[in-house]
Formats: structure tokens, sequence, C-alpha cells
């Protein structure tokens, strides 16, 4: 059997970004090919995925991915999305999506005001999602967290309304943050947007404590090649 | 012209920030009761009339300043 076509997959590199190269050579161990795409560009390169990673872009001034949204690629990002284009954001990448109302709800500073930053057990809510295809409904996947500001905040409706359409896709077993409803990750209303607060593309490996990270992450390559081998 | 925009965290988010301040002052002895930490921004206007400076800072607020789900706002405009 021939090699699979490895989907191209854009990393938006924001000033402040740090986990965009980890992001990178996550999705090339899984069969990707990631195009790493500075935020100053006006277009993206022609590509099946997006992943917006950690960091802290743009110094989180006045709010986490607050000023991030203004990004010129950002546009292009929405316009991807709203054509149902595959958007994953990590971290600062989920607090872009909220930001940027691609996502609904807001990150806070944790309860804790303390920084996390260890190994935290999640149970996926949601395996028929193209972010978590690979997973088993219920699963529990260690995935590392690492932030101060990841306490996912939606008033009582809006949460509601989350629940009800099966929206949050991840939830902590054991909260880290003060997130309300134990949410550690929710998917767009329409499914191709996610975002999560912990971090898959630090645990692809055994080596470093964790490859549970690997089945996300995998799930949006195998989305990616699907959507890529499509006819347009 | 010059404007200055309040900035709060709604009632009822939990304000962390707030809450490690409230217990600080306690420990030196003050009787707080509750305290609550939003951010102040102090703004430097091309604007000379004051109603469409007012109706700018709203969008300001909207579309940057704030996000509405989370934070109240508060605009001030400083008399001429």
């Amino acid at each position: 059997m021939s090699e699979r076509p490895r989907p191209r997959i854009a990393v938006v590199v924001f000033p402040g970004s740090n986990d965009d190269r980890d992001a990178a050579l996550a999705l090339a161990s899984l069969g990707a090919d990631p195009q790493l795409v500075w935020h100053a560009e006006p277009a993206l390169p022609d590509v099946a995925a997006v992943v917006l990673p950690g960091g802290f872009s743009y110094g989180d001034y006045l709010r986490c991915g607050a000023i991030a949204r203004f990004a010129p690629v950002m546009d292009a990002v929405s316009r991807f999305a709203a054509e149902g284009g595959l958007v994953l954001g990590i971290c600062n990448g989920f607090q872009v999506l909220c930001e940027a109302g691609l996502l609904p709800g807001a990150l806070r500073p944790n309860a804790s005001l303390s920084f996390v930053c260890r190994d935290v057990p999640v149970s996926v809510e949601r395996a028929d999602t193209p972010f978590t295809s690979r997973c088993e409904p219920g699963q529990r996947l260690t995935v590392p967290v690492k932030h101060g500001e990841g306490c996912y905040f939606a008033d009582g409706r809006l949460l509601a309304h989350l629940e009800a359409n099966g929206q949050i896709a991840l939830r902590y077993e054991d909260n880290p943050n003060g997130s309300i409803g134990d949410v550690a990750g929710i998917v767009s209303e329409a499914g191709n947007v996610f975002g999560l607060m912990p971090h898959p593309e630090h645990a692809v490996d055994r080596l470093l404590g964790s490859s549970d990270g690997a089945l996300v992450l995998g799930s949006l390559v195998d989305a990616a090649r699907e959507h890529a081998l499509a006819p347009a | 012209m010059k404007a200055t925009v309040l900035v709060r965290p709604k009632p009822g988010i939990l304000d962390p920030q707030g809450e490690a301040v409230e217990s600080s002052l306690r420990q030196l002895g003050f009787a707080v009761e509750g305290a609550r930490i939003g951010r102040v921004v102090d703004l430097e206007l091309e604007d000379g009339d004051p109603e469409h400076a007012r109706a700018e800072l709203e969008r300001m607020c909207e579309q940057l300043l704030a996000n509405p789900l989370i934070e109240s706002y508060e605009i001030s405009v400083a008399p001429r």
C-alpha cells in the first residue's frame, strides 16, 4: 500500500506564540504536512485545517486573545471557519477563538490565581467530532495543562445551551482552574471549530508521560485528510 | 478630549484577584468585606464633540476594551 497523503495543516504563529513548533512537530509525526503561517499574512495557504497554537500572543495584553483576534490572518481564519473549515485552538488558541466569537464563552484567570502546569485527566464527552474521532466515548485522556487563565465561563443560559447541544466535548475529571461545568474543551455549534485548554501537542510520545494527545491531533489529521481528498 | 473607561468584572463573575486582595487587606487588619478588580483605560481622543465621542467610546468598549460576556464598563468624558 502506498503511503497515505499528508494533509496540509496551517499552524498560525502570532508574536508570543510558543507552542507553534511543538504543534507542527506533533502534526508531522502524525502524518500531516504542517505549514507555519505568520500572523501578518492576509490569506491562508491552501490547507485542509488550521491550528491556533498555545503561547502568549501579543503579550496577552488587555485580555488573553483580545489583540490576536485583530491579526490580519484572523479574517482569513474566520472565513475558513465560516465555510466549514476545521479549526483547532489550543490554550491561547482557544482564548483567541473565544475572543474572536468563533467559539462561545470566555476564559478568565484561574480560580486559584495560580498558574497550573501538570498532567490532568479529561474525559471524552463527544467522540463523534473531527477532533475526537480516534477516542472512545467516556475515555479518559491524560494531557498536560499549563495556563494562568483557563477558567472557562459561560452564563447559565449559554451553559445550558452548550449542554443541550452536546458542545462540551472534553471535561476535566479533576478541575484544575475553576471552569464552569468542568469544561476543558468545546466545539462550535456546527462542529468544525474546537478549542481546548489542555495541550495535546505535548502528549504525543510516551517518553514525555502520555501519548493521549495523539488521539486528538490524529483525529484532526484523519479529518483533514478526508477533507483534502474530498472533491471540491 | 480626554475620556476614561472603567471596566469591571460583572457581578457574579468570579474575581480571584479581588479575593486575593481582599484577604491581604484583612491580613493587614482592614475591615474589608469585598474587593473587585477591574481596569482603567485613559484615552486621548481627536474628537471635539462629546456626544459623538461617547458613541465612539461605546463601540470601543463593545469591540475591544471590554468583553461584554464577563465585563461591564462605564464611560466618562472629561468636560472641556
